[in-house]
């Protein structure tokens, strides 16, 4: 047993957390919730050069994956540093399209008739149109599943293509509803509407839940990232902020509430890194290993926003302070792919 | 990075377990709080002892197997699991024994370890003071020097299962003109039958007679019961603190057994629609399974030529506020039965549920309490300024 990150992990995660500070993201996220996405796209081209969306697709498809830990490496210095874009749906619909690529490949012709697809659904179809431009940082996809994300599609205006999987059928969606903007603008919201089925059968269903695991794990990774970068904004700044002639920090009642969201952010990321490794290995006990991580990572980073903003005072509740863009995100993010409540019951469910 | 126990550790966890299942009484023990109950677990320590399940972590010479910290959780794992009894022996294995490899003689280790492993002597900490609590450093028994040895004098308190034990170790004031409060103290051990002591059973919360109090009147401490130097004993303590702690304390199979539990109490009682109590079921086991995967980091993260500082202020604050929702989530499930103690006849398991409730209350206070965890966590690990308690 060696439970640690190797040093090719650690130095990925650094490479990243650098490029990202030098980057202006939180530039790019205002932009992003300003409807220019521009910014954003360059960004993503960078992750991309980086190698973070290879790790969700396989190496037939111009990838280096799936590798569900460094991808939860990546996704956690992706929201250390908020940045905007349907990051998470990217990478589940890359494991959708290749979960059903798969089913496609080794189940041969049979298999495609009983999805009803299209003529071959993998190396002629929408997985190898798709994947090896999400590998590239050159598509972005959103991916609905009612049944696991709810209604609304994450930024569909600024995704290539939107998936949405309704039961056992998938269809690429032909336009959206209205924009419903979400409490963190960074997030854009719409229903998808319209379009054509892609295929249709178990295989959809099952790829569909598939990915709604990885949706999950990436989503746990994310927020503990952001409750990273809240707890360490949040030190800085009772440091250096003074009142009754000390620094606040110095203040038990302030160091009791950063105590306990350092204990709570320490406890959540073994429970990422353990469920990463049991979807890797494919164990049944994935699936409630991934519910632990999502539910204690985002409780976490909703408990540090908290912190965040009460520590702060009156400059955390502004729009000016970037603190916002860390802090209006915790809650959307402990909800998405899975409520607690639902995390909670997977837990138990046998 | 990976989660896998090699062949040879599943094979010391099939041993263990197999061992277990062969010695574990079926009827508990009587509580390891009260008189008769000190002496059925120092029994049970001797049959550890025997087939060297009493100190696993040890080197074989004083009785152990040489066992790393992997295994040393395995061992646990597999122990609360089975529903072995309590550890009466723990404050000296815990505490006393890490400070010894750390600071004593070769002599020391030789004369106290496998007594210590052996039930033979149980052992008891005096920190606290009547006037001196998580303000340790303000203690002010005395240690004076005489000739070969030192004089102890002063009163300790809260002393756990003092009444009960054979010997006892603790800090004193040896230098009472030294700078500051930290310095000139001296960590020593003593008999409890020796002259000049005398130990007064204190009530505990749970209705046991489990803490004691220490009145010590020049009682004469042979030189070659001082551990580390004279004037050190704040840095030589510190180190015992840190393994109380952290892992050693309070194993996290302990929990997980715990968790297994309630999650059976739950499936058992619950009506599936009160999704509120499945809820902190849930949180209990995650929980668990949190402070298991947090210690297996921290077995790698020694076992790869790292160490664990002011992180085990991480475990304390965790284990102790899981052990309460844990057990304040099983006796919910209980309703009417959850108040029952161990004494009741019609108690769901033996009163364990309840017992361990009000045991768990006190979790947030020993060990150093989770305020000064608080600070520690925030001036150590998050680099917070100092400042007034």
């Amino acid at each position: 047993m060696r439970f640690l990150l190797d040093d090719e992990q650690r130095e990925f995660a650094r490479s990243l957390d650098g490029m990202l500070t030098a980057a202006d993201t939180p530039g790019a996220a205002r932009a992003w919730a300003a409807g220019d996405t521009a910014p954003g796209r360059a960004l993503w081209a960078r992750l991309a050069e980086a190698g973070v969306f290879a790790l969700a697709v396989p190496e037939r498809h111009e990838g280096l994956g799936p590798m569900p830990l460094e991808l939860a490496v990546a996704c956690a210095e992706l929201g250390r540093h908020a940045v905007p874009g349907p990051l998470v749906e990217t990478v589940a619909a890359a494991a959708f399209l290749d979960r059903l690529d798969e089913v496609d490949r080794l189940d041969g012709l049979d298999e495609v008739d009983r999805l009803d697809g299209l003529d071959g659904f993998g190396h002629a179809g929408a997985a190898a149109e798709w994947l090896p431009r999400i590998a590239g940082g050159k598509a972005l996809l959103s991916l609905c599943v009612p049944a696991a994300s709810g209604p609304y599609a994450l930024d569909p205006d600024a995704a290539d293509a939107v998936l949405v999987v309704d039961g056992d059928t998938v269809r690429l969606a032909e336009t959206t509803g209205p924009l419903q903007p979400s409490a963190d603008p960074v997030r854009r919201l719409a229903r998808p509407l319209g379009g054509t089925v892609l295929a249709r059968g178990p295989a959809v269903a099952a790829a569909a839940s598939h990915a709604a695991e990885v949706a999950a794990l990436a989503t746990a990774a994310q927020s503990l990232g952001l409750g990273r970068a809240l707890l360490d904004r949040t030190v800085a700044y009772v440091g250096q902020r003074t009142q009754f002639g000390a620094a606040v920090g110095s203040f038990q009642a302030v160091k009791h509430r950063l105590a306990d969201t350092l204990i709570a952010l320490e406890f959540a990321q073994p429970l990422l890194y353990s469920a990463a490794l049991a979807l890797a290995e494919g164990a049944d006990h994935a699936s409630a290993e991934i519910a632990a991580a999502k539910v204690t990572a985002g409780e976490a980073a909703y408990a540090a926003a908290r912190t965040a903003l009460q520590l702060h005072g009156a400059v955390g509740y502004t729009d000016e302070l970037d603190l916002a863009l860390w802090i209006r995100k915790a809650r959307p993010l402990r909800d998405a792919w899975g409520t607690p409540a639902a995390c909670r019951a997977r837990v138990l469910a046998r | 990075m990976d989660l896998d126990f090699s062949a040879a550790e599943d094979a010391f966890r099939a041993e263990a377990r197999a061992w277990l299942t062969a010695h574990v009484p079926e009827s508990p023990l009587p509580s390891l709080e009260t008189e008769d109950g000190f002496a059925a677990h120092r029994e049970w320590e001797r049959t550890l002892f025997a087939d060297r399940w009493s100190v696993v972590s040890w080197p074989e010479e004083y009785g152990g197997r040489g066992a790393s910290i992997l295994r040393w959780l395995i061992f646990e794992e597999e122990y609360y699991a089975a529903g072995a009894p309590g550890r009466v022996s723990q404050n000296g294995i815990n505490l006393l024994a890490p400070t010894l490899f750390e600071h004593g003689t070769d002599e020391q280790r030789a004369r106290v370890l496998p007594s210590m492993a052996r039930g033979d002597v149980v052992w008891a900490q005096a920190w606290s003071e009547p006037e001196s609590g998580s303000d340790l450093a303000s203690l002010r028994s005395t240690a004076e020097r005489t000739e070969g040895g030192w004089l102890l004098r002063g009163q300790k308190t809260w002393s756990s299962r003092a009444a009960f034990a054979d010997r006892a170790f603790g800090l004193f004031r040896s230098d009472p003109a030294a700078g500051r409060p930290h310095q000139g103290l001296t960590y020593l051990m003593f008999p409890l039958d020796a002259d000049g002591v005398t130990v007064r059973p204190i009530g505990r919360l749970d209705g046991k007679p489990a803490f004691a109090e220490l009145f010590l009147d020049d009682v004469f401490v042979p030189d070659e019961d001082v551990i580390g130097a004279p004037g050190q004993g704040w840095r030589v303590a510190m180190s015992t603190a840190g393994n109380e702690r952290g892992l050693t304390l309070r194993s996290p199979g302990r929990f997980t057994a715990a968790a297994e539990r309630l999650t059976a109490l739950w499936r058992e009682n619950a009506d599936p629609s009160d999704t509120a109590l499945r809820d902190r079921v849930a949180d209990a086991v995650i929980g668990a399974r949190a402070y298991r995967l947090f210690a297996y980091a921290g077995a790698s993260r020694i076992a790869a030529g790292g160490s664990i500082g002011a992180e085990s202020s991480l475990n304390k604050v965790f284990w102790s506020e899981l052990d309460i929702a844990l057990h304040e989530t099983a006796l919910d499930l209980l309703g009417p039965y959850g108040e029952l103690s161990d004494e009741a006849t019609e108690a769901p398991a033996h009163g364990s549920w309840a017992e361990g409730h009000t045991f768990s209350l006190a979790g947030p206070i020993y060990a150093g309490t989770n305020e000064i965890q608080r600070d520690i966590i925030a001036e150590r690990l998050l680099g917070l300024p100092k400042g007034r308690r």
